[in-house]
């Protein structure tokens, strides 16, 4: 089942007219000539659509929540600032097929009452904002944006933004501070961007994927969306399929098939590279905690895990994750975890605004432990330590990216404490170019 | 609307910060803050110190707040409960802040202008655990000179963000901000420009460690030496409204009067903070009031006189008799041990 990624290779979809022929904009035509935006965000409610960004909270509800006070406008604000390490997908579906988020644009923009709407893309993609604005261009000469969108009396301005390559501006608090042009930094919340957002007027932040999607659920219906998927991850969802696997790449699965599935047969990741088994999965982007093969394969009740919100978490923080924003990142036993947590800690830290204390000084923190531990100066109490100073960044913070930080490294030592206490206690194997320790009784191979 | 902080009620007007509440219960229950600053829009939120637990949102909604919430900058409701100082995670939350903050501080107080009148020194002493966990090496900085007047120790800042809002909001023409990100964010004029306007000085007052001091007054002394003194003169500028600093009959600085949570009352021109050291460009009201428990006040109007009962009870408790042949005298001097029973 295939909704984003439906006609993703036909060969010019990039432009208008191959895209109109493939049934592109049907959505726009539905909507603004048929359906009032209420009835429109009542499809979308209808479909249980979850939020693609990370978060996973239902769009519909989102949008519900927008304050429509009278004479304020009020703003769509397009999330493209992905930069979640292991996460690619939104980018490639961008650079496919620029139409599909341009016609899921309109669409949400109608149901919002945005007269202006903006999408926020990462400063490094620069080729891919190129192709937005020409796929704009396109989308005005075709009377699809600006004054009176197909005779209806309905404006729409879409602009692209480009951001200055910070991992914090995909905050959405943090991205609307950066798109007024001040420094992106996280916003005091409450109040939320629903009430108080771009400039101070009602805002909704929505990412790529979730709004690419509104176009197909205007065309077939809440419902039929709803159809797809398991309990209340319904849909399908875009997943970045990276490390040591056959077939890298983006995958647009329907959610609810099997992790195992997922990653072993060949319509997906075809398996662990060859020779290799499977060690570790970070299920959702850099931010989810890592879980070891058991816990990623099956639940604490002996269940398969599902690739959805709930199967995933569940099991709490003890053996479950998130699906997150589908960065499935997976790791054969010639990964070192302490090395690849260091990669996560140090990232962290690079990215953390400075605003709060915790995370300011808890992700520096953790980066030059880790960094200690990794180059055989670890000391016995540094894995309890880590453990305390993740622990106290958690929570505490003005946004999510103190957790962000702080559960990759809990979970990393809750899983591979023994990986840790390795390093320390054998500093001298430890450190040898590509020394990865081995469980008693595991083998490299199948 | 009535909110609980600590088991005390008090009736508040809606709209009040459940900071605002608990300081107009007293500094016993009152939150310490580091980087809200009353007098400065937006302030607050930052330092996460002031973190405390509402275990009841409102009369309507008494479910409790799954997080720990800032205390600065969350307005009460009606029927709030908040739990400060007599609730464990908190006060262990609160001690894992103290360790963030003093992480990348240097912890040069003995030459440290600030040392007696530093937040971050009452924000330890109360809140922190005396021993540390890290042995990494600290994030420096080179101190620049912000104009002729001001000196700015980047080690010594906790990123509080008052003196940005400062000159936000009561200078024209900022020019210094926030740069780069993370524990390398640093406060900086764009390519070490002066900061030149009439009330720049202000950001000295505001700063509650010593990243940002007086050079007029800088090694000059310890606070704990000077004696303050209220004065006024008339200023085209500002009210002319501050706090003289005497060592002697010397005036060695001058700063806004600050209320008794640090906050600046009014705030005053450059002209007055560095221009008029001289007794006679003033006319003295009396001698500021100071708190009993602040160091300034050591040696001062016989408050070596007021005998401290309760560390000298609590020492006479914990002493255990050593055999040693050291002078014990003054433990065995009647006049200061309390009567036993």
């Amino acid at each position: 089942m295939k909704i984003l990624t439906q006609h993703i290779d036909v060969p010019g979809i990039e432009t208008i007219d191959v895209f109109m022929k493939n049934g592109g904009y049907k959505a726009v035509e539905k909507a603004i000539k048929t359906m009032t935006p209420d009835e429109v965000t009542e499809e979308v409610k209808k479909s249980g659509l979850r939020g693609r960004g990370g978060a996973g909270f239902p769009m519909g509800m989102k949008w519900s929540f927008l304050a429509k006070p009278e004479g304020v406008p009020r703003y769509l604000v397009c999330n493209a600032d992905e930069s979640e390490p292991g996460t690619f997908k939104d980018h490639y579906l961008m650079m496919k097929s620029p139409h599909t988020l341009i016609e899921g644009m309109i669409v949400s923009s109608f149901a919002l009452g945005a007269n202006t709407s903006y999408i926020y893309v990462r400063g490094e993609l620069m080729y891919v904002i190129n192709i937005l604005e020409k796929a704009i261009q396109e989308a005005y000469d075709k009377g699809l944006l600006g004054k009176n969108i197909l005779g209806s009396g309905y404006d729409l301005d879409l602009f692209v933004q480009p951001g200055g390559g910070a991992y914090i501006c995909g905050e959405e608090t943090a991205l609307l501070e950066s798109l007024e042009g001040k420094r992106g930094n996280p916003r005091n919340k409450p109040p939320f961007p629903a009430v108080k957002g771009l400039w101070q007027c009602p805002t909704v932040v929505n990412n790529v994927e979730s709004i690419a999607a509104t176009s197909w659920i205007v065309n077939n219906g809440g419902d039929a969306y709803a159809a797809i998927g398991v309990g209340r991850s319904t849909g399908t969802k875009l997943i970045s399929a990276s490390g040591h696997i056959k077939k890298p790449g983006v995958y647009e699965i329907p959610l609810g098939i099997t992790v195992e599935e997922f990653i072993y047969s060949d319509e997906y990741c075809g398996g662990i590279r060859d020779g290799h088994k499977l060690k570790a999965v970070v299920a959702g982007g850099s931010s989810v905690p890592i879980l070891s093969a058991d816990n990623i394969l099956t639940t604490d009740a002996g269940e398969k895990r599902l690739m959805t919100y709930e199967s995933l978490s569940e099991g709490g923080f003890a053996t479950g994750t998130m699906l997150g924003s589908g960065g499935f990142i997976v790791m054969d036993e010639t990964t070192c975890i302490v090395h690849n947590t260091l990669t996560f800690a140090r990232f962290y830290h690079h990215e953390s605004c400075g605003q709060c204390s915790p995370c300011r000084e808890g992700t520096g923190w953790m980066d030059k432990v880790i960094k200690r531990i990794e180059t055989g100066k670890g000391r016995s109490e540094d894995i309890d330590l880590l453990v305390d100073v993740a622990k106290k960044i958690e929570g505490n913070t003005i946004c999510p990216l103190g957790d962000a930080a702080a559960w990759p490294v809990a979970a990393a030592i809750r899983h591979f404490r023994d990986e840790f206490e390795w390093h320390i206690t054998h500093p001298e194997e430890a450190t040898k170019p590509g020394a990865v320790y081995m469980r008693p009784g595991a083998s490299w191979s199948n | 609307m009535k909110v609980t902080i600590d088991n005390i009620t008090l009736d508040v007007e809606p709209g009040t910060t459940i900071m605002q509440a608990a300081r107009m219960i007293g500094p016993e229950v009152a939150p310490p803050a580091m980087c809200y600053y009353e007098p400065l829009q937006g302030s607050g939120g930052k330092c996460r110190a002031c973190l405390v637990k509402v275990t009841a949102g409102s009369e309507k909604d008494p479910r409790p707040m799954p997080k720990l919430v800032p205390a600065c900058i969350t307005a009460v409701q009606d029927g709030m409960i908040v739990e400060n100082t007599v609730n464990e995670a908190v006060l262990e939350t609160r001690k894992g802040i103290v360790e963030f903050l003093l992480l990348n501080h240097p912890l040069d107080c003995p030459v440290c202008d600030q040392a007696g009148e530093c937040h971050l020194q009452d924000f330890s002493f109360e809140h922190g655990v005396s021993s540390t966990r890290t042995v990494e090496e600290r994030n420096t900085f080179e101190p620049v000179d912000l104009g002729e007047n001001i000196k700015l120790n980047m080690n010594r800042c906790i990123l509080c963000y008052r003196c940005v809002y400062t000159a936000d909001q009561i200078t024209d023409g900022r020019v210094h901000g926030v740069m780069n990100r993370g524990d390398h964010a640093e406060i900086s004029t764009y390519i070490e420009k002066a900061i030149d306007n009439d009330f720049s000085g202000n950001v000295i007052d505001v700063c509650p460690v010593g990243a940002l001091t007086d050079k007029t007054y800088r090694f000059k002394s310890r606070v704990w030496f000077s004696k303050p003194m209220d004065a006024h003169c008339s200023c085209d500028k500002c009210s002319g409204n501050v706090t003289l600093w005497y060592r002697g009959d010397e005036v060695i600085r001058v700063t806004g009067r600050k209320n008794q949570w640090g906050e600046l009352k009014e705030f005053i021109c450059n002209t007055c903070r560095f221009d008029r050291k001289k007794t006679s460009d003033w006319v003295i009201e009396g001698p500021t009031e100071v708190s009993r428990h602040s160091v300034i006040s050591a040696n001062k109007y016989g408050a070596n006189m007021i005998r401290p009962a309760f560390p000298i009870a609590q020492a006479a408790r914990d002493f255990k008799q050593i055999d040693d042949n050291r002078d014990r005298s003054f433990l065995e001097n009647k006049s200061i041990l309390p009567a036993k029973k």
